[in-house]
């Protein structure tokens, strides 16, 4: 049985009706637990204060935003390579929910830089970049919207999404090029040398924990939208059956 | 390939197409801005030209929709598509006659009303020299995005918001060369990267652009 086998849209449908419950239910937990320790049982940061709390949303959904841009490109990759419908939908699927966190990314950015920067917009390179992000999604959207015929709607999609990626990256060293920003560097680093930038501990395991609940949220939802898009896909063979008949 | 050039750089300069359009559209940006901003000096020299730039950006967008459009519409497209040539050539053939009948101009035009923009030589020379290296870019990114939305009806929203975020590197090492320029700094950088990108975007597009071809004739 190979990897494969999962994408045929039955077995897909199987699988994945089963596993939703779970995945989401984890998110759930993985969310709620994570926030909650965050948003009350963590102390204010000495500078900051208590707007530091914005980092268990703000960081956690430009993370997923990133990681959907991620699942269209290699949705699409493997849509053009090997034809699997099911890896198409699943790239329609993650374009308006990786939108959605691009956009909760910039809200809670600019609500966090207001008090701290004194300003609710800086064109800084990672704004900026995320900006361009926000664009690149709503064109695949609209790109997915505006025409008709699923298979070619499918193929100029995921020929946009490979070319987008590729300007993507070149946008964001473009625009580090361009303007040095006042946003600070990573510093959620997993597994690095480089410790003493890295945020401490007391807000590092809520945030990872928040992170994990996001990305899980992402999978769920991605999930669902794909078995929406089979479904709706049934739906007008049914259709176009019936009106045959 | 040479003889579908010329037939696109015949029909752009003879039907009263893209050729005029743009450049008439350059000049109204050109024009409009001292006015809407304010005729000081030192501020035109700031922003001079980045209004060069984004005027030649938002005129090589106004005539992009018609580099595939009206050959889809009248079935020249298909006639194309069986002639003995590969499609990556009437992509490179069609962007190509595109850039000569808008970006062309437009750098030519650009040292002209640069000097309404009260440029400094510099500058006006880095302008110059950047846009001729980054507009054929704009006109293969253009392309590409003419033939994704050749079976959208009415699709110039749509394509505008596809091609913009593909604009934004082109953009960005174009008018920091220019400004660079008009504050006397080296502006080599940006060049060698804006003529990087139209190299790359010459190296991936036919075949991109080619490819959503084949699949909008299907």
């Amino acid at each position: 049985m190979s990897i494969w086998e999962f994408a045929n849209p039955r077995q897909f449908m199987g699988w994945s009706g089963r596993a939703l419950p779970w995945v989401a239910g984890l998110a759930g937990l993985c969310l709620s637990a994570g926030l909650i320790w965050g948003f009350f049982f963590t102390p204010d940061d000495f500078r900051q204060g208590s707007t530091v709390k914005i980092i268990y949303l703000h960081v956690p959904a430009a993370f997923s935003a990133i990681n959907g841009y991620l699942i269209m490109f290699i949705g699409s990759l493997i849509w053009l390579i090997r034809r699997h419908h099911v890896s198409a939908l699943a790239a329609r699927a993650a374009a308006p929910i990786g939108a959605t966190m691009t956009l909760i990314a910039l809200i809670t950015g600019a609500f966090w830089g207001q008090p701290m920067w004194g300003t609710w917009w800086v064109w800084d390179p990672r704004l900026t970049s995320f900006l361009i992000l926000f664009l690149f999604y709503l064109g695949y959207i609209a790109l997915w919207a505006a025409i008709d015929d699923p298979d070619t709607a499918a193929d100029l999609t995921s020929v946009l999404a490979i070319v987008g990626s590729v300007f993507a990256i070149l946008s964001r060293y473009a625009v580090l090029f361009w303007n040095q920003g006042l946003h600070q560097g990573t510093t959620v680093t997993v597994a690095d040398g480089a410790q003493q930038d890295n945020i401490a501990n007391v807000f590092f395991y809520p945030l990872i924990l928040s992170m994990a609940g996001f990305s899980l949220l992402f999978i769920s939802l991605v999930l669902l939208g794909t078995r929406t898009h089979i479904r709706a896909r049934r739906l007008r063979v049914l259709f176009q059956k019936e009106m045959r008949t | 390939m040479i003889a579908l050039l010329l037939r696109d750089l015949k029909l752009a300069v003879r039907s009263g197409g893209g050729f005029g359009l743009a450049l008439v559209f350059f000049l109204i940006v050109v024009t409009l801005a001292p006015l809407a901003i304010g005729s000081d000096t030192t501020t035109l020299t700031a922003i001079g030209p980045g209004i060069l730039w984004l005027g030649a950006l938002l005129a090589c967008l106004l005539s992009v929709d018609r580099i595939f459009g009206l050959d889809f519409e009248d079935g020249s497209l298909d006639v194309l598509a069986t002639a003995p040539i590969p499609q990556e050539s009437v992509f490179l053939a069609k962007s190509a006659a595109h850039w000569m009948t808008t970006g062309l101009p437009l750098t030519l035009m650009a040292p002209v009303l640069g000097l309404l923009l009260n440029l400094p030589a510099p500058a006006l020379l880095a302008v110059t020299i950047g846009l001729a290296l980054g507009t054929p870019a704009l006109s293969l990114i253009g392309a590409f995005g003419g033939a994704l939305t050749l079976g959208v009806k009415r699709g110039g929203l749509l394509l505008s918001l596809l091609v913009l975020p593909l604009y934004i590197p082109t953009l960005i090492f174009g008018a920091e060369a220019a400004r660079r320029a008009a504050h006397d700094l080296p502006y080599q950088t940006p060049i060698v990267f804006l003529a990087a990108i139209t190299l790359f975007a010459a190296a991936i597009f036919p075949f991109a652009g080619a490819a959503v071809l084949r699949i909008n004739l299907r």
